[in-house]
């Protein structure tokens, strides 16, 4: 029964992810990418790990499908255009490239894993997972909240709009001569 | 027959390859940024499923930051790109060879 639904979830993952690089167009493979972030989901349930698997449906789903849209919306791009296609070259590289990623870790899948597959009841949950945030890995917990500060700032001081001339300072507050003038 | 680990592994290669063939194959910047997602998340299945097999709580540890910090990367990256738009009115990725020699 779990092989069956891990065929299925697998089968729809592999053939969305597919149509995602081979879209027409850019909104096609934005939906289709989470139609595999739906499944990669689902295959974390199976997996035991509920926690993530909300995560990913939030954070992935939600949040950053969400912004792949935006930016579709806003670039308002069309089908394929003539610049985007590809020459054959690249195509049959690209994928003999991506052939021989899929051979090394192949090669790296051969020896069998002995694996034992008892859990403990609350393996997965919020509470496990939230015990091991905030004691073990409490300075990476720190350390990502600063960098999705940093990452905010970044963006917002990139796409801002800055105007061509900014207002220049009144006369009377510039008494003093400045060191190098107050170019802006 | 159950499902081993060998069978997510396998899920997590073929998810990893059509990321780095979508990377090297299209020209779109839009499209070559999801393949990166693709991978990251390809990476995420592996470490999911070593967590639960071998059996190890830490594995989904390292998700939740690699989606953190997937999230920040994307955020930053899309206006990256927006920028590259402003600048170059096309979001080819030939055209962004300033570095090129």
């Amino acid at each position: 029964m779990e092989a069956i639904l891990f065929i299925i979830t697998a089968l729809i993952a592999v053939v969305s992810a597919l149509l995602v690089i081979t879209g027409r167009r850019p909104v096609y493979s934005v939906l289709f990418l989470i139609l595999t972030f739906f499944c990669v989901a689902i295959l974390y349930v199976m997996l035991g790990a509920q926690f993530i698997a909300a995560m990913q449906v939030i954070v992935y789903a939600g949040a950053i499908m969400v912004l792949f849209m935006f930016v579709v919306m806003l670039l308002n791009l069309r089908d394929k255009q003539k610049w985007e296609v590809s020459t054959a070259l690249r195509n049959v590289l690209g994928f003999a490239v991506a052939g021989c990623v899929l051979l090394i870790t192949a090669s790296a899948l051969k020896s069998s894993f002995n694996a034992t597959a008892e859990l403990n009841k609350d393996y997965g949950t919020v509470g496990a997972v939230g015990d091991l945030l905030f004691q073990r890995f409490l300075l990476p917990f720190e350390f990502a909240s600063v960098l999705l500060l940093t990452a905010i700032i970044g963006v917002v001081m990139m796409v801002k709009r800055r105007r061509k001339s900014d207002d220049p300072e009144p006369q009377e507050l510039s008494a003093t001569p400045t060191e190098g003038g107050t170019g802006s | 027959m159950i499902v081993t680990l060998e069978w997510y592994l396998w899920l997590s290669a073929v998810l990893f390859c059509i990321g780095v063939a979508g990377v090297l194959t299209r020209r779109n910047v839009l499209i070559i940024f999801m393949s990166i997602e693709l991978m990251l998340n390809a990476a995420n299945i592996t470490f999911v499923a070593f967590g639960r097999f071998l059996p190890d709580a830490n594995g989904q540890i390292f998700v939740f930051f690699v989606m953190a910090v997937a999230a920040a990367e994307v955020a930053v990256g899309l206006a990256i790109i927006i920028t590259i738009f402003k600048h170059h009115s096309s979001i080819d990725i030939d055209k962004v060879n300033l570095m090129k020699w």
